[in-house]
This record gives structure tokens, C-alpha cells and sequence, in this order.
């Protein structure tokens, strides 16, 4: 089974957790004039990568707090965690 | 092509089967073609199969990165029925149920297409009226679709146990009996020897790394057998969608996630139909050596891993053990992932691309093997004729900008 690290629990079973998806994905700030495909974009174009995926989980059955992870897609490894208000870092030797 | 039939069997007995041709060949890429359809599966094999036979396009290669077959048409748990709600999805899915019924003459190969019937459980009054309003617009479309009552149910299928005590009390289902399963590698081979013997190359070991193209137009694949030029290009890579939308740049509303199936010890005929039950997220049917053949939900996160968590097995068998307490002792002996590639809509897309000349067939997420033929059967048409099919105009790429989706989360069946 997968492990998350909460950065407030540690590490825990995926089965605590609630994956929220793709992260930084930004609202469009002019709604007034955006056309169909900018919305459709950002509600459902995703990257889906294979390889590095910034992603928002919640502990939903643990602190109920939000957070990001940086996890690799192909190997199911986690490979960076940051707070919500945080930028994400850099990976060494990979470029996402 | 070498045709089966008894007398081929018969004589082929006589010289202790020494001498069965191979069922296709495996040629070197020629440099090019019209078109080259990506991925081995069965919707590309079809896809491939359909252009020949159809559409007169005979210049087709399918190139696969592994073995025809091996990705998610070797991996899901072979259910075939076409009890959609919607009328876009009910004319796509009857349209390959339709061809499903004739396949196995079609092919010369026996894809032990067996209608045993496709029964949906419902464990509360929302799933009653769900599947009551499901049923409904099922017949008027002309898709087969009953109700069953819960002593109907227990008398259709007597595994079940329908008592009132139980975690999920059956109340009743939705059962179409034209629906049943299929063997699914011999779809895969089915197709790929018929496509064969119409003169489509399949080319297996062959990994797509790029996709060629000039001025918005596509023009071949890099491939790890080297460049081969293409008119056109068909997209069938399922779980891989987003990687190859992301070679010809432009991106997909797809997200791929893991999806896992298990199967048990082999036991005697128990079950003789197809369960599933989208409240307690199982679907469960015996195969032809026996086995139980069990299919889990989705993870809950994107990945392209081919293996999913214990937890999704842990929560699918308890359901199932809940619904069929005869199977409690049962062992289990393989379980597997496949990577697939989940719509926001549940529903699949099937046309052009940003991109001249390059089309997709992607997003079947949790329920492709159904569609199998009918899929392979529109998409060669729209490759053909530059155009869909009136049965995929409805699943093009720009549905989600005109905001036309066809939202099919409740027939999906997975849980998403």
C-alpha cells in the first residue's frame, strides 16, 4: 500500500488519506472574458504525467489538513512534500 | 489466411498439430504507410482490422510497445453489455454489443462470446429508482433491460444471499440478459489474425517515442524501430493517452489511474451470470477454468504504475464476501493492475485532434472491453472519412469546452 507522509503525522497508509488531484492548477482571474476552451481547460485538462506530479492530498481520517506532494508516477514514489502556501521545490537530477 | 473449422482441426490431427501456421506475422515496419494505428490492443487491432475490411485501406500498421494484447485488454474482467443511460452511449455500446454477437463468425475465431447475462444490484431506494430510470431509457433505445424483484434476483441467481439481515440488503436489479463476457485475449488474437489476413502489419516490441509533425499536419512516428512516415495516425494507447497527446503537444481532460482485478482458485460452475453492484463497488463472474473473477474500484490517485493499493482489494472483497458468503474460504491466486484512462464524464473520446491527420480513441477509463468492436468499428470509419460516425460525433475531444458531456458515472459501474 501506498505511504503518505503527512508533514504533520508522518507517514501513513494511503487508505487515511484523500488524494485531491492535480495541484497549482489556477482559476482564471478575468471570468468575465475568458472563452469556453480557457474554461474547459481549467476545469478538465490535466497534465496526467508519467513521471513527477504535483498533487494536493488531504489526511482526511487523520489532522484533516491539506498539503502537497511531489510523487513520481511511473514508480509510485514519493518524492517531495511541501505546505499548501509553499512553493514547490526543485527535484534534484529531474526537471517536472 | 489458415481457416479454422473442424475439418482443419481434423486434419490437423492426423499430423499431431505439428503443422498449424502462425495466426499472424510479425513483419520488420516498412517505411511507410497510410496509416499506423498506435497500440496492440484490442480497440487498435480492431480499429486496424475495420479500415481493411470496411473502409479498403490495406497500407495499416499497428504498432504495440509490448505484446498485442498485454495492457488493459489482457486485464479487465471481460464483462460486455450495453445498458448505458444516455442515447449517445446506448447507440455506441448497443452498436458493439450488435457486433460482438456475430464476431466469433466474423473472425473465424472463437472469442467465446457467452451471453450469460449482466445483472446490477440495488442495496437502497436511490438505486431502485437509479436503475429503474436506467432500464427505462434502456428500452427505448432498444437495449434488452429488465427489473427483477429481490425473489426474482434470488431465484436468477441463488449464490446471492438475499436476506433481509444482510450489510446490503438486495432490493432488487437491473438485469440485461444479452450481456455476458468474453474471452479476452482472443479478442485481442481474434482480431490481430483477421487484420493480419487482410494485410495489416502488427508490430510488436515497437515503442512510439515521438510523432512527426510539419505545419499542424501529422507526418510519421519515431519509434524504437526507427522512423515510419504515416498519412494518418489512430491513437488507441489507453492509459498512456496523455503521453502521447503530450508527443504531438497538446494535452487531454484524462487522468490515469490504476485499476485492479483478482481472481480465485478454481472451483465448480457457482456462478452462472455476471453481478455487479455499484453501491458496494464488485462486479464478480466465473470464468470458463472456474475461477472467480473479481474487479476492484479505481485508486484514487493518477498513476501509471500497473498495480493499485491492497486497501481498493481489502474494501472490494469484503463487499463481495457480503453478497456471497459461500466464497468466504475461496483463495486467491493472481491479482493485477491495468492503467486506465478516466473522462470526467465517463464517457470515451473518439475523433480528431488539434492536430492534421492524427486521431484519438481514448478515455473508455474503467469499461473499454465492452466496446471493443463497436469502438474499433466508428473509429476506422472516422480515420477513413476524415469525419466521425454518427455514433461517435457525440464523444469528440471538444465536448468539453461546448459543455455537451455525456455524463455516464452511474452505467460505469467503478467506482470513480
Amino acid at each position: 500500500m501506498l505511504r503518505i507522509p503527512c508533514p504533520w503525522c508522518g507517514e501513513r497508509n494511503v487508505n487515511e488519506f484523500h488524494c485531491g488531484g492535480e495541484a497549482h492548477i489556477a482559476r482564471p482571474t478575468d471570468a468575465d472574458t475568458v472563452d469556453d476552451a480557457a474554461w474547459a481547460s481549467y476545469l478538465f485538462t490535466r497534465r496526467n504525467p508519467k513521471g513527477p506530479h504535483h498533487e494536493r492530498w488531504s489526511h482526511a481520517h487523520g489532522c484533516r489538513r491539506w498539503f502537497h506532494i511531489i510523487r513520481d508516477t511511473e514508480s509510485d514514489q514519493v518524492l517531495a512534500v511541501y505546505l499548501m502556501n509553499e512553493a514547490p521545490p526543485d527535484i534534484p537530477g529531474r526537471s517536472s | 489466411m489458415q481457416k479454422y473449422s473442424i475439418f482443419s482441426l481434423a486434419r490437423n490431427a492426423l499430423t499431431r498439430h505439428e503443422n498449424w501456421r502462425e495466426a499472424w506475422r510479425s513483419p520488420d515496419p516498412k517505411p511507410a504507410y497510410d496509416v499506423i494505428i498506435v497500440g496492440g490492443g484490442g480497440h487498435g487491432l480492431a480499429t486496424a482490422y475495420y479500415l481493411a475490411k470496411e473502409h479498403g485501406i490495406t497500407n495499416v500498421a499497428v504498432v504495440e510497445k509490448g505484446w498485442i494484447g498485454g495492457g488493459n485488454t489482457g486485464r479487465n474482467t471481460t464483462i460486455v453489455r450495453s445498458n448505458y443511460l444516455w442515447d449517445e452511449s446506448a447507440g455506441l455500446y448497443e452498436h458493439s454489443l450488435k457486433l460482438w454477437e456475430g464476431l466469433s463468425q466474423a473472425l473465424n475465431f472463437n472469442v467465446m462470446f457467452s451471453q450469460r447475462g449482466v445483472m446490477n444490484l440495488a442495496h437502497n431506494l436511490h438505486d431502485l429508482r437509479e436503475l429503474s430510470r436506467r432500464v427505462n431509457a434502456n428500452r427505448l433505445n432498444g437495449v434488452d433491460s429488465e427489473i427483477l424483484s429481490t425473489a426474482e434476483v434470488q431465484a436468477f441467481c441463488p449464490l446471492i444471499n438475499c436476506s433481509p439481515n444482510t450489510r446490503y440488503p438486495v432490493l432488487g436489479a437491473s438485469l440485461q440478459r444479452r450481456g455476458g463476457v468474453a474471452r479476452h485475449d482472443a479478442v485481442a488474437w481474434g482480431f490481430a489474425r483477421a487484420a493480419d489476413a487482410l494485410g495489416v502489419d502488427i508490430i510488436q516490441n515497437c515503442e512510439v517515442t515521438g510523432i512527426q509533425r510539419v505545419e499542424g499536419r501529422v507526418e510519421g512516428l519515431e519509434t524504437s524501430r526507427g522512423v515510419i512516415k504515416a498519412k494518418k495516425v489512430g491513437l488507441v494507447t489507453a492509459g498512456h493517452s496523455s503521453v502521447m497527446a503530450a508527443m504531438a503537444g497538446f494535452r487531454l481532460p484524462i487522468e490515469s489511474h490504476p485499476l485492479q482485478a483478482l481472481v480465485s482458485e478454481p472451483v465448480k460452475p457457482i456462478l452462472d451470470t455476471v453481478v455487479m453492484s455499484n453501491a458496494v463497488h464488485a462486479y464478480i463472474s466465473q470464468s470458463d477454468k472456474g475461477e472467480m473473477v473479481i474487479g476492484a474500484g479505481i485508486d484514487g490517485y493518477t498513476s501509471y504504475s500497473q498495480r493499485g493499493g491492497f486497501d481498493v482489494i481489502e474494501e472490494t472483497l469484503q463487499a463481495v464476501v457480503e453478497l456471497f458468503p459461500t466464497i468466504s474460504r475461496l483463495r486467491m491466486l493472481r491479482q493485477w493492475g491495468g492503467i486506465v484512462d478516466v473522462c470526467p464524464d465517463a464517457s470515451p473520446i473518439i475523433g480528431k485532434t488539434p492536430v492534421d491527420g492524427l486521431f484519438i480513441n481514448c478515455g473508455w477509463g474503467t469499461g473499454g472491453f465492452k466496446a471493443t468492436p463497436g469502438s474499433g468499428n466508428v473509429f476506422a470509419h472516422t480515420i477513413a472519412r476524415n469525419e466521425p460516425h454518427s455514433l461517435n460525433a457525440p464523444f469528440s475531444l471538444d465536448r468539453f469546452a461546448t459543455g455537451a458531456l455525456v455524463d455516464e458515472h452511474g452505467a460505469a459501474a467503478v467506482a470513480h
